[in-house]
């Protein structure tokens, strides 16, 4: 049976080019350009098979600034069939609850059988936006999923679980957060880059997902960051530069206390 | 009421730009008026920091509540979720119980929350880790945990009791059910904090990293209550647990029913997956092993050890070893007693998932791997020498006890 | 430095340079070593429509030019010859197809071209190397058939293609005007192989033997007319020339970058060897050869693109100096990594093995030159003629 799948993206800022300058303290973003978060790479690839598989249509969402149209237009190249991108200053500065409302609204409008996102962001890393996203749209979740099949009306999973995995099953509607596991994401085909590039791309603000504009935003997010600085630099420690044996045994000497 | 919003003062910038470079989130340009904010700006006030002349400042938004729940009654109490799989309680429980003791003042308590089945026994080990107060839910439906009847359980006894804080262990179950439960409940969480301080307000300030660790952030959540934040496991230290504590058990009343949508069929326990996070020795190889074969190498350290196998991601990207046990910023992040890495070169995306190890060993035949900047002992020397010399020492030193 | 690309031309680059990096680069060394055909990145060239760019748009391709196609030449090659080679190759091999083929030939084959079906360009023999005229392989005409008899030797992606462009004589009393292309089919009954060569370089190419005993093919497959065999070829070649000059300009960037990084971090005497101006001075010339050799490749594929009719001349330039370039550059990066550039660990040894054939193969550098002198010869005598 064919699925209506909406699959959840965040551009991010390549890598790490975000540091803190020792000497001034202050934060030093290189000019990097931004990507698809990885993890949703394979969350947008699951999508793609479920419907070569089974039929259907893939919709990638991404909330973020005007240049956010770029990843979208990635997912396009790659294979989604449509894309939409939330974006308003009215959305700026949101947490994970903010995101997490803005989104769900935006899929109750696009109407879904399967939401899939990938496991964390890049930049956040907070991993919060996906079950967040279920709540608001009162769907049950299942998060680290590894392996996916789609049987009609619900999904079975197998979700990474410390020791083990467990396998789940998950009627539709709902959201999964997928992990690395799961698939190989191929990359974009020329035809798609030159079709997503002259793609127009929706752009939905507050009034065209009917939000509550208290709950977007600064004003809507219960987090706030009142600080940034620079981690604790590890120090150097001894470097031993002897023949193998006698390193060992320096070395276990040294950590006889620790280890029986 | 000003809107909310970083503010310039146009009379005092001296358009140095120090702030563009500054801006993680490359909200500013400069414009035929200055410098430009745009929507990409959420306040994190590394703008200030760097601004030579102090222009810049941060009129914060009013939060008034609508949508936010009010703060006014909660009490100081800070609450653990006790995480149990099976029935065995996790350790990231009993380490949050420290945390939260630490952290709490008198009048507040501290308590942990226990969902599941016939789970009361756990009561007692959760007390002498330093909970005043047990909140015991027990129900067949809540025997393995499921998102669904966790996250409306924990909502109706957060809503009776009020805490001023909740903590979770950034587990699978924890990183599930802390979000729903914090939308749920319309309130702030924040995820993998590293450091927790309680100001005298009673306001949590959670310390995270970002942008894979380069930088640190600190967060609060100043009205909407509680204050829900999540911790790795071996971030936070246990108090050595004392059996003579008392506390009280408190059964709370939950409307059932505990229903969940989602369906447990089977859990299937995979070896290497085995607890890498609680392992107190790790021995991780990296490109410099070369051939899946030489893993078996390091196996044989980490048995000779007690210890767990891992890989940095090169190891897993080249199919040696599966993702499970990758460590680093897009996989594990550990913080065992000691990190054995292995032909590791210790790129920043690495230390991001061990850095909170007690002792960093590295191994790698290139004196310049920057993993040498921050180990604990480095040893500059070829892996397929050291390896079996440890193997072999170790063994040495055993038959000589 | 860039040549001016434009949109398109921007995406062309940065899928190939992300196949290469990501798909190409990790397993370089080991298919090298393992003389192994690069099955797996020939699946993600077809899949991400790189084989569509040189075939015509109304045949199923992306209708693109010798530019484009070259961006993805060199991209490949920046992360290994082998690779390269394996793609202009195919390039090469469909090039008689496009400009000769008829209507229901190009029907029948393009649209698989463009889907990935390789192919291979066949006119080198035992005893006709340089010497394109002296080729032996017979076409001999029976009925609705040509029987092909012969052997052709060194043949890229022979072996593992579908599909074979051939040049055979048909006329030997007509000398230059006595051979014919045909299209063959891997397949077809009295087309086998030899082994596969064993190579200095680009050893993940494959290179055999074509074999062809009473090889008998539908007259349909002859291209154009019987005795334009050399015609077609000369033409062929023009075009698929710069190809091999995109071939060695990307081992060339391949080769400056990993010395430039090697010499930043190896130290001697207490210093990287970065700061020694005998290594700068290397490097220089190296990074300089090579934006020639670049600028005077896209300057080529520019004038070929733009629709000249005649480019033997400037085809032959770029080949010849981006060949000599290579070969110059990867020899020095040897030298740059000193004794572990000798090493077969180290990547560097390789593009050395790999360049040496730029400087042999789609004519050898002699011959090049000869192309080149024989043209500004015609082209004076023309102007001497108007004057």
């Amino acid at each position: 049976m064919p699925y209506n799948i909406v699959v959840c993206v965040k551009q991010v800022p390549d890598t790490t080019d975000v540091k803190i300058d020792p000497e001034t303290k202050t934060l030093v973003r290189e000019g990097v350009p931004s990507i698809v978060n990885p993890f949703d790479t394979y969350a947008l690839e699951e999508g793609i098979r479920i419907r070569e598989r089974a039929g259907g249509k893939v919709t990638v969402l991404s909330m973020g600034p005007p240049q956010a149209v770029e990843a979208l237009k990635e997912c396009l190249a790659v294979g989604a069939d449509e894309a939409v991108l939330l974006t308003d200053r009215a959305f700026a500065g949101s947490d994970t609850l903010a995101t997490a409302y803005a989104l769900s609204l935006a899929i109750k409008k696009l109407g879904t059988d399967v939401v899939l996102c990938g496991k964390q962001a890049w930049d956040g890393d907070t991993a919060q936006v996906g079950p967040g996203v279920a709540e608001e749209l009162d769907v049950p979740h299942a998060t680290y999923v590894r392996k996916m099949t789609l049987d009609g009306g619900s999904a079975i999973v197998e979700r990474l679980v410390e020791g083990g995995y467990e396998r789940v099953r998950v009627p539709l509607p709902a959201l999964f957060t997928v992990v690395k596991e799961i698939n190989e994401p191929r990359l974009p085909s020329l035809r798609g880059k030159i079709k997503a590039k002259s793609a127009k791309i929706p752009v939905w603000g507050p009034q065209d997902i009917g939000a509550d504009t208290t709950r977007l935003g600064l004003g809507g997010s219960p987090t706030e960051v009142v600080r940034v600085f620079s981690p604790e630099v590890r120090k150097r420690g001894e470097v031993l530069d002897m023949p193998a044996s006698e390193a060992a045994r320096y070395l276990l000497s040294k950590l006889e206390g620790v280890i029986r | 009421m000003k809107s909310p919003g970083l503010i310039i003062d146009t009379h005092v910038c001296t358009l140095c730009g120090s702030c563009l470079q500054a801006c993680p989130f490359g909200a500013l340009s400069t414009g035929d008026e200055g410098v430009v904010v745009d929507e990409r700006c959420n306040l994190c006030s590394a703008c200030l920091d760097a601004c030579p002349v102090g222009a810049m400042s941060i009129q914060r938004a009013e939060k008034t509540g609508q949508g936010l729940p009010r703060a006014a009654e909660s009490s100081d109490d800070i609450w653990v979720y006790a995480e149990h799989r099976r029935g065995k309680p996790a350790g990231v429980s009993f380490e949050l119980l420290g945390a939260a003791r630490r952290l709490a003042r008198l009048p507040a308590a501290v308590a942990a929350v226990l969902l599941g089945h016939e789970v009361a026994g756990l009561a007692k080990d959760l007390i002498a880790a330093g909970a005043d107060r047990v909140y015991l839910v027990e129900d067949p439906e809540l025997k393995d945990f499921r998102d669904e009847p966790y996250t409306h359980v924990m909502a109706e006894v957060i809503k009776e009791h009020r805490p001023s804080v909740v903590l979770f262990g950034a587990t699978s179950q924890g990183r599930s059910l802390a979000p729903r439960l914090a939308g749920r409940l319309r309130t702030g969480l924040t995820a993998d904090c590293t450091g927790l301080e309680i100001s005298e307000d009673g306001l949590l300030q959670q310390t995270r990293p970002a942008f894979g660790g380069n930088i640190m952030a600190t967060i609060l959540t100043r009205r909407a209550r509680p204050q829900m934040a999540t911790v790795r496991p071996r971030v936070m230290k246990r108090l050595a647990p004392d059996p003579s504590r008392t506390g009280e058990i408190i059964r709370p009343q939950v409307g059932r029913p505990f229903s969940s949508r989602a369906e447990l069929l089977e859990f299937i326990e995979e070896a290497e997956t085995v607890n890498l996070e609680d392992a107190d020795i790790i021995v991780s190889g990296g490109r410099g092993l070369a051939d899946p074969k030489n893993f078996g190498m390091l196996r044989e350290l980490a048995r000779e050890l007690g210890g767990a196998l891992a890989a940095s991601r090169a190891a897993v990207d080249a199919g040696w070893v599966p993702y499970s046990i990758q460590v680093g910023q897009t996989g594990k992040t550990v913080g065992p007693k000691v990190y054995i890495a292995a032909g590791i070169s210790g790129s920043v995306q690495h230390l991001a998932g061990m850095s909170s190890s007690d002792i960093i060993v590295a191994i790698n035949k290139d004196p310049d791997a920057p993993i040498f900047k921050f180990a604990t002992y480095g040893i500059v020397g070829d892996l397929f020498e050291v390896v079996p010399a440890l193997i072999a020492e170790i063994r040495a030193r055993r038959s000589r006890v | 430095m860039e040549p001016a690309y434009n949109e398109e031309q921007m995406m062309i680059r940065d899928l190939a340079r992300r196949i290469a990096e990501e798909k190409v680069r990790p397993e370089a060394a080991r298919l090298d070593e393992e003389e192994e055909f690069p099955y797996e990145i020939l699946e993600v060239l077809k899949q991400s429509d790189l084989f569509a760019v040189p075939v015509p748009e109304q045949y199923g391709g992306l209708g693109m030019g010798v530019t484009e196609t070259c961006i993805v030449v060199e991209e490949l090659a920046r992360a290994c010859a082998g690779v390269a080679v394996t793609y202009a190759a195919g390039f090469l091999g469909s090039i008689p197809l496009v400009m000769f083929g008829s209507e229901e030939q190009k029907a029948r084959y393009l649209p698989r071209i463009a889907r990935g079906d390789l192919c291979a360009f066949a006119l080198t023999e035992a005893e006709a190397g340089s010497d394109a005229a002296g080729i032996r392989t017979q076409a001999t005409k029976d009925g609705d058939f040509y029987v092909l008899n012969g052997t052709k030797q060194w043949i890229t992606n022979g072996g593992e293609a579908p599909i074979y462009t051939v040049v055979a004589v048909t006329d030997r009393s007509r000398g230059v005007r006595g051979a014919s292309t045909f299209v063959v089919e891997k397949g077809m009954p009295g087309f086998t192989f030899g082994k596969k060569e064993k190579k200095m370089g680009i050893r993940s190419s494959a290179t055999r033997e074509l074999v062809f005993q009473d090889c008998r093919i539908p007259k349909e497959n002859l291209l154009g007319r019987e005795g334009h065999g050399y015609l077609i070829t000369l033409k062929t070649l023009d075009r698929a020339r710069p190809g091999v000059a995109a071939q060695a300009v990307g081992i060339c960037e391949n080769a400056v970058d990993l010395c430039v990084e090697y010499a930043r971090t190896r130290r001697q005497s207490g210093q990287v060897i970065s700061s020694f101006q005998a290594v700068q001075h290397l490097l220089a010339d190296m990074a300089t050869q090579t934006e020639a050799a670049k600028a005077l490749l896209y300057q080529t594929t520019h004038y070929i693109d733009s629709g000249a009719q005649e480019y033997s001349k400037e085809a032959a330039m770029c080949k010849l100096f981006a060949s000599d370039v290579a070969m110059k550059v990867t020899t020095d990066a040897v030298q740059v990594f000193g004794g572990y550039g000798y090493m077969r660990d180290y990547p560097v040894e390789k593009l050395m093995r790999d360049a040496k054939i730029t400087q042999i193969y789609e004519g050898t550098n002699q011959i090049q030159r000869n192309v080149i002198g024989g043209a500004l010869v015609k082209e004076s005598a023309r102007k001497g003629k108007r004057g």
